[in-house]
């Protein structure tokens, strides 16, 4: 599904991914993990098109094509979401009404009817169950207002509307307490099917004990030093990363 | 000053011509307003009232007062300017009352609306008791102009306890009359005691035409009046608008304004709210869009005078092209008003890079115990905020016209009469499409 061959990425100037390679097949699930400032959210954040990102080498191809050539909005509308880690409050944009225009932006792209307002309600009241989203999330300005655990409740929400064929959570457990990052993954477990591939972005294995990955990859100084499976996690929460970080050599994904 | 005494002679050739015939108190009141704009002159830039106002282009044109004889607005023009939910209206065709447009019918009784010079004789009490008590000429030349021109004008008179259910709408329109022309376009309301009522003030003309309207409105909301009071300035984008409004708001009353400033070369929109009861509340909101080198200047004034009386004041405008807009929000709490509790934000959208805003909060606290809070936001869209919906698949055109609607909004959302919405929605978007598509295709 995602190719990723050699990805350079600067930012701010800085040259931050040095040759990133990984290849991720539907109904996997990878984490990517690493130390602060190793290049993780420029990963999840080059691939989702943010314009302060400059790609500088390789290629990246999504079901076959390049992702890089596309804008952020035609990779949203081809399958791929991107689960900020700061998602933005959007003052005086209704979420209900943002989520019914991004629903349809995509169905409008599938070929699909647009939703009207009945069939919508209906879709976001079996969806928003599962995320514990109360009608005044719905109702107030996009993520204005909200705490930390209601944006990235939300952000999953989003996803679940939008049923991605990638999704990419970006440090989504920062800052949860357990019952959020509970729910959050409860939300994306309920998302693993065989036609969809999930990448978590994350600093801490304790996610991982809710999501349990297919793949495990460090990244520090922008490049992937090692990749195994799931047990590379509980390594990492027992070493740390630093047994890793004189291991500059790029190690390809599987 | 030899300049500036030669630009004036026309103005004071017109004061001379002014209204004649009038009861010994308002004939007296436009003597004093006529030698009080001689005195003053046109202000200029020195002014720090006007200071980023150049006014030059109106002293410098040869405008003629208006007379009360020019041609009616064609049917056409006249429905472009109606709200279909506001069929109660005044029109006032070039500063004069026209009888033939006004629709009164269903208004309940007692009220009394129509023209200003014949409520003179009819209300005498009413309209000496306010008439150019509220609207203090001594600093403002442009008011002086309109007192002293003014020969007709709306009125309205609430008496207490009444409630208007329907909005009633006053539209001052200018026709055109092939040579430039000045209106003095004067209302007078006055909504007694524990009344209710929404009321619109349009001012408008034929597009492309060039004219000057010299507005003053005075409005008087008793103890507990609920008054909603909508401006809509939709001049043509070659004409002159300076305006001020003038409110007395008694013990208890609620008054809020919506100014939407959308048309004019160069508009000057004043608001000027007295909070002279204890508990009154006042708000003051504003939507105003400039394209192309157009200027719009909003000054706003909430004193507070007595204690416990709260004021709200959202200001928002949207700049393209060469737009300039300046907007000043001055807030006084004086010593008696404990306990106000006044909040002021003024935000201005950028849409290009040539557009400016010189903004200014003005407050000044005589008072020790009250909270006041103002704040400015001036900017373009927020980068954040596009790639965010671009990254939930709407284009860069759809994301941006979803954070300018937003921004609009929140404004319009205040609009409690349905029609009106609309029609202010559709001129604004309407003028915003087109300020848009100029910038994307450059």
């Amino acid at each position: 599904m995602l190719d990723i061959k050699n990805l350079q990425v600067k930012a701010e100037g800085k040259q931050i991914l040095k040759g990133i390679d990984l290849h991720v097949n539907a109904g996997e699930v990878h984490a990517i993990m690493g130390p602060n400032g190793s290049g993780k959210s420029t990963l999840a954040r080059a691939l989702s098109g943010h314009p302060e990102y400059e790609v500088t080498g390789g290629e990246v191809l999504f079901e076959g094509h390049d992702l890089l050539d596309m804008d952020p909005d035609e990779r949203a509308r081809a399958g791929v979401f991107m689960a900020f880690q700061y998602p933005v409050e959007i003052a005086g944009v209704n979420n209900a009404y943002f989520l019914k225009a991004a629903l349809n932006a995509k169905r409008k792209h599938n070929g699909q009817a647009e939703l009207d307002a009945m069939e919508f309600m209906q879709l976001i009241k079996e969806k928003s169950a599962l995320l514990d989203i109360d009608q005044s999330m719905l109702s107030r300005a996009v993520n204005e207002g909200f705490s930390g655990g209601e944006k990235k409740r939300n952000e999953i929400f989003q996803m679940a509307l939008l049923e991605p064929k990638l999704a990419i959570l970006d440090e989504t457990d920062s800052g949860l307490d357990i019952d959020a990052l509970k729910l959050v993954a409860k939300g994306v477990n309920a998302m693993r099917t065989p036609d969809r591939a999930i990448i978590v972005v994350t600093h801490y294995q304790r996610l991982l004990d809710y999501i349990v990955p297919d793949f495990v990859h460090v990244l520090t100084g922008g490049r992937i030093v090692k990749s195994g499976g799931k047990e590379l996690a509980l390594e990492l929460e027992k070493r740390g990363y630093g047994w890793l970080e004189g291991d500059a050599q790029p190690v390809g994904a599987k | 000053m030899a300049q500036v005494a030669e630009r004036l002679q026309p103005w004071v050739a017109a004061l001379d011509q002014r209204p004649q015939g009038a009861p010994r108190w308002l004939q007296d009141l436009r003597d004093r307003a006529a030698a009080r704009f001689t005195a003053l002159g046109f202000p200029t830039v020195r002014d720090e009232e006007w200071r980023f106002t150049n006014v030059a282009p109106i002293a410098s044109a040869e405008f003629k007062p208006a007379n009360g004889d020019s041609a009616r607005p064609t049917e056409e023009e006249l429905a472009g300017y109606l709200y279909s939910d506001a069929e109660n209206r005044i029109v006032i065709v070039n500063g004069s009352f026209s009888p033939e447009l006004t629709r009164t019918e269903g208004l309940p009784a007692g009220v009394r609306v129509g023209s200003l010079a014949a409520a003179v004789t009819e209300q005498p009490d009413v309209v000496q008791r306010y008439f150019g008590q509220l609207a203090d000429f001594a600093g403002r030349a442009f008011t002086a102009l309109n007192t002293a021109l003014a020969a007709d004008g709306a009125y309205v008179h609430i008496p207490d306890g009444v409630v208007l259910e329907k909005p009633l709408h006053i539209l001052f329109v200018t026709t055109n009359g092939g040579a430039p022309v000045m209106t003095s376009a004067r209302a007078l309301i006055v909504a007694g005691d524990r009344t209710q009522a929404r009321i619109v003030e349009t001012f408008a003309g034929p597009r492309g035409a060039v004219y000057f309207t010299n507005a003053v409105t005075e409005l008087v909301a008793g103890e507990n009046a609920v008054i909603d009071h909508y401006k809509v300035q939709e001049e043509s984008f070659d004409a002159f608008h300076v305006a001020s409004m003038h409110v007395h708001a008694a013990r208890s009353a609620n008054f809020s304004s919506h100014s939407f400033s959308l048309g004019a070369k160069l508009a000057r929109n004043d608001a000027n709210a007295l909070l002279d009861g204890d508990g009154a509340e006042c708000t003051l909101n504003g939507l105003y869009l400039a394209d192309g080198e157009r200027l719009v200047d909003n000054h706003t004034m909430i004193d507070h005078a007595k204690p416990h009386c709260p004021s709200h004041e959202v200001y928002k405008g949207i700049l393209g092209g060469k737009a300039r807009a300046v907007f000043n929000g001055k807030i006084v709490v004086r010593q008696d008003a404990q306990k106000t509790d006044a909040k002021q934000t003024n935000r201005a959208l950028l849409l290009s890079d040539n557009a400016s805003i010189n903004t200014k909060p003005q407050l000044e606290i005589f008072a020790d115990d009250v909270k006041c809070t103002h704040g400015a936001a001036i900017g373009q869209l927020d980068d954040d905020a596009i790639f965010y919906l671009r990254a939930r698949g709407l284009t860069f055109f759809e994301a941006r016209d979803m954070l300018i609607h937003a921004f609009a909004g929140q404004i319009l959302d205040r609009v409690k009469i349905e029609s009106l919405k609309q029609a202010l929605e559709g001129e604004l978007f309407a003028q915003l499409a087109k300020d848009l598509a100029e910038i994307d295709a450059a």
